[in-house]
């Protein structure tokens, strides 16, 4: 059964409307579906959220072939490689070896069906020996379940090498959030809480930070164990699809920055229960005209302190990092930017 | 392109912040902690105080004080000033002496330390040989003599500090002239004490400890009298006319020795045990002061029977048959005596003793018959009984003002009416622009009304809550009891009283409407009292009410304090603030805050458990509402259960101590070689220190969840006329905020004035607001229409504000102790918020709103938030927009009690405790700076200074 009809590229809206859209286009009110659409590569990917049905949107060339399918007999593996025109991702066999045997018949659910516990972000802003683990909170099932203390560490400034008072992890928690990621471990160094670096403050101020930021804790960290850092510059020699790497760098500096807005709104939860009534969450007020301000002056302190990232996380260069004649010059820049960045934080 | 134009960088706001925030420490209010020395110009009526931290503060006329600190910290241990000269010399127990000076800069007086001086000995020379025991500075305002441990008296030119070497007045050349069979070289060991001759000052006496006293002439270098004392000596002092000189002694004894030319040895006229015959303490300080009717004052510190008084920290005077043994409360550092300073005169006439104690200053009138105490204007202990929390209430009316210094003044009618006796200087700072007062609560349950609006923090008024209640000790036992015949006569003065009869008595919070007179006070055992100020005594009795906070939470068991037992019947009140109600929480917590509405005539309070609403008009409980979450044990058991913890885990420290021991000890015992037992023993240690090395602090990463321990705990109670329910209709309200992060919301209705008595209030929960992050809250502010915060009550009704606007939308406030956050009104949703903990790591511990004025002009003023944070910084935060301003360091992050103390006021200044004793006062405002500015004018020096001297020698020398 085939459909044809238009949108406005330039205000695509939100995914929920869309979603109702395709409904009320196909008369299937109340029919649960899966929704996919084909990428210039000929991958079926699934539109499920704002963001990838943004995305599909503007793909489309003009025309953007979507696919829609009952949830209850949808085939979850369809998705993916496996429309693939080309031969088969490579990734995929370096990743599963056994994939490219008889694929056993394995259900896995949709990703809006899992919840993410943490992940591994801006691998390509920062530099290798660094990394920077998102943990997400839900409730209070399970502990973030670490420990911090002080210690210090050696770093490469301007005078030379120099010991510097640092922040570590001291302890994990067995079972807890933190342990179950496997991304953090004891005796990791602790550079950054959600985007402010930790250097000059005391533990205590550390503590603070962290667990004020402990539904949506973005840590930074410098691994005690360095060997499974990502290898960066495998990706130009990869060949794990020319998608990727064309569109990553171009995306590439809002990461953060929409991530950190996600943040903005993710934590707003705040719950009003109104004369007894049900509890519901706090709306964010609709920006009068008198208070655009301040609200643009909260994106450029993002903005601001996302500068700050690269330049500063090369300010703590690794001692451990071996040769690093080649990023002696780099802390010129960076210490400008730095600069630039505490005057934004001492407003 | 936007993101280059920051906010922070519009110069003309750069231009305004600069006019509006400057951040000093001002003056430091109170007593000084841990006081070392005191010293006192008769010419520039001047008082010193050195302390054990190196400070030293001068005290003249009210209002006139400097400060100054010596930069090695070390303990002052002498004052001396010089005579006739703005300088002062102190001595450190460094061995160190310091000349200070009282320098003109700027149309005010500043103190300077000019020169920094250590005595040194000829090289290899022992460090007593040069160790300052006595200093005296010379009427010629030349010389400084230094007496020391070897008995070497140095001599040094003032204000270059050069050792005069060809002066020294060495043992030997004392010795000379003394036969030999009474004295050797170890009778001019150490000198105690050097005194110049009150006419003459080319004598000098010179007392050796061992009790060898002898009288000096400068211009002959040579000895013209010694004296003999058998007992080891402490302290001497001259007759105004130089005919004898009194010296007091190890032993309690005292002295009295005749100065004449023709006997070169002469014996002692009088020695006397003033508290004998059994064995006495030392007298270490005597005065001799001669009067128009002859008989003499002697005045002297200790000298008490050692087995039954020897404890006792006294000052003696005696006059003809008075004699009064002053009995202080914290050991006495120094005194002094003010007398006629004029050289003409014939007698000293005593006029004051100032007693310096450990904990408090204490002046004792002398004129005035049964000798009275002077009430000092400034150095109040603030710490007379612990500070347990404090108020501030700016631009107090005069009304008010006026009734609660009456009140005071009834409580203060046994002190002297004597002016006060130390009143040099002058005091040019222009008058406080408005009468402020400081309020503090104290852990024996006492309120103490301080004037706060200028340099001296002065008590105007105290107010007892312990009436109210049935306490072990009746108030009226503890008068003085002391029969006649009672020996020796001890009298008790001073007012420091650190022993608290009942700790439940505590006060914790205080709020005063300073429009209505209204006064509420709660303490540690759930007690609210609620008062109103009378202007005349009265019986009456205290309505009580019980607030049960638990509700219908059954079957929990307060484990803590009990309440206080109340007093039946009508209870007699003084003049002053009068308690009408008390509402005693159930669980009788500490009650963890408090809120007054002197217009709607309501009273707020809240505990770890709940808060509730009393109608003081109606005295009538309104409702209570019950906060605790059912797992929060800590909470509902009480503070007692912790302790019990903290015991048992002592105990167990404890053990584990003496298992320890018992354990090294059969180690001891069974290996049979000694050092290696030692060896291992070192070892053992080091590897335990190793081991505390190797384990630092380390500190827990969890989010707050609901079930935490006293998220129940009510942290803050405010009141407001605003929109809860819909934008037409605005309503009292009263807001709350917990530990946990909640903030609820109810709808007040107020019957109008007319039916007030007939109808109830009535109460309706309309909002519950939880913050995710759940840090406790400690603020709540409404926004009016032009996001200004309301007014206080009955603040319009006085005229005092400009009526709130009512037209426009209100936001509310919430700061928690991690963020700021903005919400609208009625229908709550987010607007705006600063998260203070997220991006610096700091916690919010106390937030206020402040009044900005601009010190380039006069009609622009704006509200700001005050915040001080756990590490000590002040941030200035913009309303209602929320944007930092600007930060002072202020108290160091280690500092807990000087942060936990800390009190803002309405116009950006603010008061913390730097000990238990002093308050330092800070500002944040370019236009309301509370600091002294004085001004000590050399008095003229009389130049016949010196003739009269030289009159009163000869004098002296007919009379012998």
């Amino acid at each position: 059964e085939f459909r044809r009809f238009s949108l406005e590229r330039s205000k695509p809206g939100k995914f929920e409307e869309f979603y109702g859209l395709l409904q009320h286009v196909h008369k299937i009110p109340n029919v649960d579906v899966l929704v996919g659409y084909t990428d210039v590569h000929g991958d079926l990917l699934p539109i499920n959220n704002d963001d990838n049905y943004h995305k599909a949107v503007s793909t489309a060339n003009p025309l953007l072939r979507i696919f829609i399918q009952r949830k209850e007999d949808a085939d979850y593996s369809a998705f993916g490689t496996d429309t693939m025109t080309r031969k088969k991702n490579v990734l995929s066999n370096v990743l599963r070896p056994d994939n490219h045997k008889k694929k056993p018949h394995i259900v896995i659910s949709m990703p809006q069906d899992f919840r993410p516990v943490s992940s591994i972000i801006d691998v390509d802003i920062l530099p290798e020996t660094h990394r920077r683990v998102r943990l997400y909170k839900y409730g209070t099932d399970k502990p973030l379940g670490f420990y911090i203390r002080d210690g210090s560490s050696v770093r490469v400034t301007p005078h030379g090498l120099e010991k510097v008072p640092g922040i570590f992890i001291s302890r994990l928690v067995p079972g807890g959030l933190a342990q179950s990621t496997g991304l953090l471990a004891v005796n990791d160094e602790v550079l950054e809480v959600n985007g402010i670096e930790v250097s000059g403050k005391s533990l205590d101020q550390v503590t603070d930070m962290m667990i004020a930021n402990s539904r949506n804790l973005i840590i930074t960290v410098r691994p005690a164990n360095q060997r499974n850092n990502v290898v960066r510059n495998s990706r130009t020699s990869g060949s794990s699809g020319q998608s990727t790497e064309s569109s990553l760098p171009s995306s590439t500096p809002n990461i953060l920055g929409s991530l950190l807005q996600g943040e903005e709104e993710s934590d707003e939860e705040d719950i009003i229960i109104e004369d007894s009534g049900e509890p519901q969450q706090i709306p964010k007020a609709a920006p009068t005209s008198e208070s655009i301000e301040s609200l643009s002056q909260i994106e450029l302190l993002h903005e601001s302190s996302q500068n700050g990232f690269l330049p500063s996380s090369e300010m703590n260069l690794n001692h451990s990092a071996g040769s690093i004649s080649t990023e002696y010059e780099v802390p010129e820049p960076g210490r400008k930017s730095l600069e630039e960045d505490g005057t934004i934080i001492t407003l | 392109m936007r993101r280059f134009l920051r906010p922070g960088h519009d110069p003309v706001r750069e231009r305004l912040k600069r006019d509006l925030f400057q951040f000093n420490k001002t003056v430091e209010h109170g007593f000084p902690h841990q006081p070392s020395a005191l010293g006192y110009s008769p010419f520039l009526r001047l008082m010193a105080i050195g302390t054990r931290s190196g400070a030293i503060k001068l005290y003249g006329a009210p209002g006139v004080e400097f400060m100054g600190l010596h930069e090695e910290n070390n303990t002052v241990m002498q004052i001396h000033f010089i005579p006739d000269q703005c300088q002062l010399v102190t001595l450190l127990d460094d061995n160190s002496l310091h000349l200070w000076s009282l320098k003109q800069h700027g149309g005010a007086s500043e103190l300077r330390e000019e020169h920094r001086f250590t005595l040194k000995g000829p090289p290899g020379s022992p460090p007593s040989a040069t160790q300052v025991t006595a200093v005296l500075p010379h009427s010629s305002r030349e010389v400084l003599y230094l007496g020391t441990e070897s008995g070497n008296i140095f001599v040094v030119e003032l204000p270059s500090f050069q050792v005069l070497e060809d002066r020294t007045i060495t043992p030997e050349a004392v010795l000379q002239r003394i036969p030999e069979d009474n004295c050797n070289r170890r009778s001019c060991e150490l000198v105690e004490a050097l005194r110049e001759h009150p006419k003459n000052p080319e004598q000098i006496l010179i007392g050796y400890s061992r009790g060898l006293i002898v009288l000096w002439d400068l211009q002959n270098n040579k000895a013209t009298h010694h004296f003999l004392g058998s007992q080891q000596l402490e302290n001497l002092y001259w007759q105004r006319d130089g005919s004898k000189f009194i010296s007091c002694h190890y032993d309690g004894s005292y002295t009295q020795w005749p100065v004449s030319s023709d006997n070169r040895q002469p014996e002692p006229l009088e020695n006397t045990v003033p508290y004998g015959p059994f064995p006495c303490k030392a007298i270490s300080k005597i005065y001799w002061q001669t009067t128009k009717n002859g008989l003499p004052y002697i005045i002297f510190q200790g000298g008490m029977p050692r087995a039954s008084y020897g404890d006792r920290h006294s000052i003696s005077v005696m006059h003809g048959s008075q004699q009064t043994a002053f009995d202080f409360t914290s050991r006495v550092i120094d005194f002094f005596i003010i007398f006629s300073s004029d050289p003409a005169a014939e007698f000293d006439d005593p006029s004051a003793l100032v007693v310096l104690a450990e904990e408090e200053l204490v002046v004792i009138d002398l004129k005035s018959a049964g000798w009275p105490a002077v009430h000092p204007p400034y150095l109040a202990s603030l710490h007379c009984s612990a500070i347990t929390c404090s108020h501030h209430v700016s631009n107090i009316p005069l009304k008010l003002w006026e009734r609660i210094i009456s009140a005071g003044s009834k409580q203060n009618i046994h002190y002297s009416s004597m002016p006060w006796p130390i009143d040099g200087g002058t005091n040019i700072a222009p008058d406080p622009p408005q009468r402020d007062l400081l309020l503090t609560g104290h852990e024996d349950g006492t309120v103490r009304f301080w004037d706060a609006s200028g340099v001296c923090l002065h008590l105007l008024y105290k107010l007892s809550t312990v009436r109210v209640f049935l306490t072990d000790a009746d108030p009226n036992d503890n008068m003085n009891t002391l029969g006649e015949d009672e020996w020796p006569p001890l009298r008790k003065v001073g007012t420091f009283d650190p022993y608290s009869d009942d700790p439940r008595l505590g006060i914790q919070k205080i709020y005063l409407c300073k429009y209505s007179g209204y006064l509420a006070v709660a303490g540690t055992a759930g007690q609210v009292l609620v008062m109103e100020l009378n202007d005349e005594d009265a019986e009456h009795m205290v309505d009580h009410a019980e607030a049960d906070l638990l509700q219908d939470q059954e079957g929990y068991r307060w484990k803590g304090h009990e309440k206080l037992k109340t007093r039946d019947g009508p209870v007699r009140f003084e003049a002053g603030f009068q308690p009408f109600v008390l509402v005693q929480c159930q669980p009788p917590a500490v009650v963890t805050s408090l809120a007054l509405h002197s217009e709607w005539k309501l009273v707020a309070f809240g505990t770890s458990h709940g808060f509730g609403l009393f109608d003081h008009q109606q005295k009538r409980l309104v409702f209570v509402k019950c906060t605790l979450h059912p797992s929060d044990q800590l909470a509902l058991e009480g503070p007692l259960s912790r302790v019990k913890s903290l015991k048992k885990s002592l105990r167990q420290s404890f053990r584990r101590i003496r298992r320890s021991r018992v354990s090294s000890r059969k180690r001891r015992g069974g290996s049979g070689n000694a050092s290696e037992v030692q060896e291992a023993n070192a070892k053992f240690d080091q590897d335990a220190l190793q081991e505390m090395e190797l384990a630092p602090v380390q500190r827990k990463i969890e989010a707050r969840s609901a079930e935490d321990s006293f998220t129940g705990f009510v942290r803050t109670l405010y009141f407001a006329d605003t929109f809860l329910r819909d934008s037409s209709r605005h309503c009292p309200s009263l807001w709350a905020g917990t530990n946990g992060g909640t903030v609820y919301a109810f709808c007040l209705r107020v019957p109008p004035a007319e039916r007030r008595m007939d109808e109830p209030v009535r109460a309706e929960q309309a909002k519950e607001i939880q913050l995710m992050h759940r840090a406790p809250v400690v603020g709540i502010l409404v926004l009016d229409g032009r996001s200004t915060p309301l007014p206080e009550p009955l603040e319009v009704a006085h005229d005092l504000s400009k009526s709130p606007d009512m037209q426009g939308s209100h936001q509310l406030l919430v700061v928690s102790e991690e963020q700021l956050k903005v919400f609208t009104l009625p229908k709550v949703s987010s607007k705006l918020k600063l998260k203070l903990t997220a991006l610096e790591g700091c916690r919010v511990r106390k937030v206020t709103v402040a009044n900005f004025g601009s010190c380039k002009t006069d009609d622009y003023s704006e509200n700001d938030l005050a915040v001080l944070t756990n590490l000590g910084d002040i941030q200035i935060i913009s309303l209602p927009f929320l944007k930092l301003q600007i930060r002072y360091p202020c108290i160091r992050k280690e500092d807990v009690s000087g942060i936990a103390s800390c009190v803002f006021t309405k116009y950006g200044q603010g008061f913390y405790l730097i000990s238990p004793s002093e308050f330092e006062r800070f500002s944040l405002s370019t236009k309301w700076l509370v600091e002294p500015r004085c001004i000590v004018d050399m008095p003229e020096v009389t130049s016949n200074n010196h003739v009269h001297n030289k009159s009163g020698t000869e004098n002296a020398a007919r009379k012998s």
